[in-house]
């Protein structure tokens, strides 16, 4: 599958799009369900095979560029679909459920379509920096191709159908994931999550839903999705609220760098320091470690390493890369002294 | 005063008028119930007070136990337990109960505005159609009645192969 791989982020998670210093990605994720089925929480075994074997014609008979490769998820072993969940081209949910259920994953891992999971048909479209009209542009062509094969369930009143209410209408969720260490050492970053409240925009953290802000990275979507075009949607997004977000940020590196230099050097440098020279490093240490390296970089306090290896590291220390690159199952104390190998080496200590 | 019936002490009291002629009826509350000419004692049960006491303070809006999506069968109560809906038809079923947290979703909008599928997919009746036969083809499958659920395969072959 994406063994070949798991030793390299997806083209999406190396960095160098627009505005990267501060938006690692841009995502754009599209609800859909087939008419005349119940959702999949109703549907039984049969019904969900039935949806899953549509699913799969139909993308196989669609034109897609790239070429989405199948993945069922039933014969994933949990390894290869934990690294699926790290890579964020299948939900902690769909990774865990055991009903039948697919993925399908263009080879730059650009888009995913999971299938059966909340609702029938979940789109995704991932790109480097921000790039979100770009992404939304790409899910709108590959919604229109699988379109052509599917019936969508859809009402002129409340648009696409969903399982939950709250993706009813253009069924879009668009999101940023935001590198926020600046706002974070300025103590502003409640500030920035409050305005989000108020925005009716949700919070999350690297992980994805229900998990905290590790390593300073913060991952910023819409919940409107009625009421309001994808293109106001994305506009608001994009045009409005990020631009805002982004200034902050940099607002509050260069108030570091500007009235407290030393204290950030001493983040910067002694996170340097820890991960050329641990022994043993867990995740979340690792993963906070990184984003103080990054910021240094941002602000060229360091020069040591490059961007792209420490947004890859930040992708390749999670345990299923590890044990993927390790080709054999870690156990904890294993993994932390594997984790710190690989981060020594990567940064060339 | 005993009960015409036993021997409990009579709580219900009756004068009948049948074919001109006065009948005095003295029963204890069950014979009463059993006669049916009396309905059992309104002490209120716990939970019914339990559910009045939430309806009043918000915690459970007023349930209509009846109301059920006619496409998969889902009650407003299971929806109401899951958060998540059954069907697309759920969406008519369930209209009022939805309406509300529709609008705390989304703003205060309740009509959709974007993309719209660029060809006109199946009709709502036959979407309907189609969501019943599959239904009922899952219930005669789990029953084990393999005629009914051949011939349900059939119609829904049918229904599908029809032209939109
Ligand atoms: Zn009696
Ligand atoms: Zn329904």
């Amino acid at each position: 599958m994406t063994e070949h791989a798991s030793d390299k982020a997806g083209q999406w998670m190396r960095g160098g799009g627009p505005d990267q210093d501060v938006v690692l990605s841009s995502r754009v994720r599209l609800a859909r369900n087939l008419a005349g089925y119940p959702f999949v929480g109703r549907a039984d075994t049969n019904q969900r095979r039935d949806l899953l074997e549509r699913c799969r014609m139909s993308i196989a008979r669609a034109d897609i560029t790239p070429g989405l490769h199948w993945v069922d998820l039933n014969d994933a072993s949990s390894l290869d679909r934990k690294l699926l969940v790290e890579r964020h081209l299948i939900s902690r949910q769909h990774s865990k459920a055991t009903s039948p259920r697919a993925v399908a994953i263009s080879e730059d891992e650009s888009i995913a379509v999971m299938i059966n999971e909340e609702d029938h048909v979940r789109l995704q479209v991932l790109r480097t920096g921000m790039q979100l009209q770009d992404a939304y542009d790409q899910a709108d062509v590959v919604d229109d191709v699988l379109e052509r094969q599917l019936d969508f369930a859809f009402s002129s009143q409340l648009g696409y159908l969903t399982a939950c209410p709250t993706n009813v209408g253009t069924g879009i969720r668009v999101s940023v994931m935001l590198h926020l260490p600046g706002l974070k050492l300025t103590g502003e970053i409640d500030k920035v999550r409050r305005a989000a409240k108020d925005m009716h925009l949700a919070v999350r953290g690297f992980y994805g839903e229900g998990t905290e802000a590790v390593g300073d990275l913060f991952q910023i979507s819409n919940q409107t999705t009625l009421g309001k075009s994808e293109g106001q949607i994305l506009f608001d997004f994009q045009d409005v609220v990020i631009p805002q977000i982004v200034e902050y940020e940099r607002k509050a590196r260069r108030a570091l760098a500007d009235h407290r230099a030393t204290v950030l050097d001493d983040k910067v440098f002694r996170a340097w320091g820890t991960l050329s020279t641990a022994r043993l490093l867990g995740s979340e240490e690792a993963l906070y470690l990184l984003s103080y390296l990054r910021l240094g970089l941002c602000l060229d306090r360091i020069d040591s390493v490059s961007m792209q290896n420490v947004n890859e590291l930040m992708l390749l220390i999670q345990s299923a890369h590890l044990q993927k690159i390790a080709a054999r199952p870690l156990g904890g104390p294993e993994r932390r002294e594997f984790r710190a190998r690989f981060v020594r080496e990567r940064l060339g200590a | 005063m005993k009960c015409d019936s036993c021997d409990k002490p009579a709580t219900v009291h009756l004068i009948e008028i049948k074919g001109g002629q006065k009948i005095e009826k003295h029963l204890c509350e069950s014979c009463a119930v059993d006669e049916g000419v009396a309905v059992k004692a309104s002490t209120p049960h716990i939970s019914d007070l339990l559910e009045k006491f939430m309806i009043k303070h918000g915690a459970l809006e007023p349930t209509q136990q009846t109301v059920r999506c006619e496409g998969c069968g889902m009650t407003q109560e299971e929806f109401r337990k899951s958060g998540l809906l059954g069907c697309p038809h759920c969406y008519d079923a369930f209209e009022e109960a939805l309406a509300p947290l529709l609008g705390r979703a989304h703003e205060g909008a309740s009509q959709h505005v974007g993309k719209v599928p660029s060809r006109a997919g199946i009709d709502e009746i036959r979407q309907r159609r189609l969501m019943q036969l599959r239904r009922e083809l899952a219930e005669a499958v789990d029953a084990e009645q393999y005629e009914r659920a051949a011939n349900l395969r059939d119609q829904l072959s049918r229904v599908e192969a029809e032209d939109d």
